[in-house]
């Protein structure tokens, strides 16, 4: 019970941010896509710089847990870019659909109706996909880090730098 | 439009991340939204096809249950109607601007379009299991090599349709 409390309070705060980054707009979705506007891209790299600093210190400490998704190549690749097809035509993705009904986007209703339909239709699916799909290239839970073999610093470092001169960039572009 | 529009989008990222730190530390959580649409979808079925809910392995691995997540992502859209009723930008848009610019002002056209973006878009999410919440902010936080494949992908997927639908016809 005390879960599902968290789960609604960070919920709220996240919807309430969203919605200020002005970030559930099919245009601004849209305008990502087509290269014209990049206001969900820096919501997002913000958002990933700065948990990740958080996160990773507060594992050193030892106080948490990475969770990741196995890297399995031919469902992320796959999977991914049939999400991202479905996403340019849909122009919100799960989260922010919802978020999008929440400041009065009424379109987003058609859009969440389709995405239950569709996750019906990949639980008929999935014993297929199991015994192919979801086993093409299988590398397991890992990080850049483990990829590279190095202490994570030294890539959360380079990647804030990185991320920096993207927005110093979108900047200097009016992106 | 409305005077008092919004904040920077780096800002409110930035303080969104807050969020996630404390969801991780407090709770264990990282955030995502596509399980729930499985787990809604599989609530849904289990009122008519109980038995078979019960046997599928979907529905097994994802039950069809509320759980954090689920409520994180009603949560989403109680948050986001605070933030906009508060700054007075709450406003019933049936279409979006862009849209009916380009595609005029047929409501019916749309809810086609974004209802099928819905099944391809959802499809993907669990087959790539995750959307830009679960594999890109939690994936790209954590450095997971999936998520930033996945990132990738989604955004290769997106800019082909954005661009067919907005920049293939006509003009």
């Amino acid at each position: 019970m005390a879960t599902l409390m968290y789960g609604l309070i960070t919920g709220i705060l996240f919807g309430f941010f969203l919605q200020k980054g002005r970030v559930l707009r099919y245009d601004k979705q849209i305008a990502a896509l087509l290269l014209e506007d990049m206001t969900i891209v820096k919501f997002m790299l913000s958002h990933i710089v700065v948990a990740m600093i958080g996160v990773y210190f507060l594992l050193d400490l030892g106080l948490v847990q990475l969770s990741l998704k196995p890297t399995i190549l031919g469902s992320v690749i796959i999977g991914g870019l049939i999400f991202g097809f479905g996403w340019g035509l849909l122009g919100y993705c799960p989260g922010t659909s919802l978020g999008a009904l929440g400041e009065g986007r009424t379109d987003a209703i058609w859009g969440i109706a389709g995405m239950l339909v569709g996750a019906a239709i990949y639980a008929e699916a999935y014993p297929y996909l199991l015994k192919t799909v979801l086993t093409w290239g299988n590398y397991g839970k890992i990080t850049i880090p483990q990829l590279l073999g190095v202490n994570h610093w030294f890539v959360i470092i380079p990647f804030i730098f990185l991320v920096g001169a993207l927005f110093n960039w979108f900047e200097k572009n009016g992106l | 439009m409305k005077v008092n529009d919004g904040w920077s989008p780096y800002l409110a990222g930035a303080l969104s991340g807050l969020v996630s730190i404390g969801s991780v530390w407090f709770v264990g959580k990282y955030l995502g939204a596509s399980t729930t649409f499985v787990r809604s979808a599989g609530m849904m079925e289990k009122i008519f096809t109980p038995e078979r809910v019960a046997k599928m392995p979907y529905f097994i691995k994802e039950a069809p249950i509320i759980d954090w997540q689920w409520m994180v992502v009603i949560g989403i859209a109680i948050g986001s109607f605070i933030a906009a009723v508060t700054s007075g930008t709450f406003q019933i848009k049936p279409l979006p601007d862009m849209w009916e610019a380009k595609f005029g002002p047929s409501i019916k056209k749309r809810a086609v379009i974004a209802f099928i973006g819905g099944i391809i878009a959802m499809f993907g999410a669990r087959l790539a299991d995750g959307c830009p919440s679960g594999h890109g902010l939690s994936g790209g936080l954590q450095l997971a090599v999936s998520g930033y494949i996945a990132l990738v992908c989604f955004f290769i997927g997106g800019m082909l349709s954005a661009n067919i639908i907005y920049k293939g016809c006509d003009e």
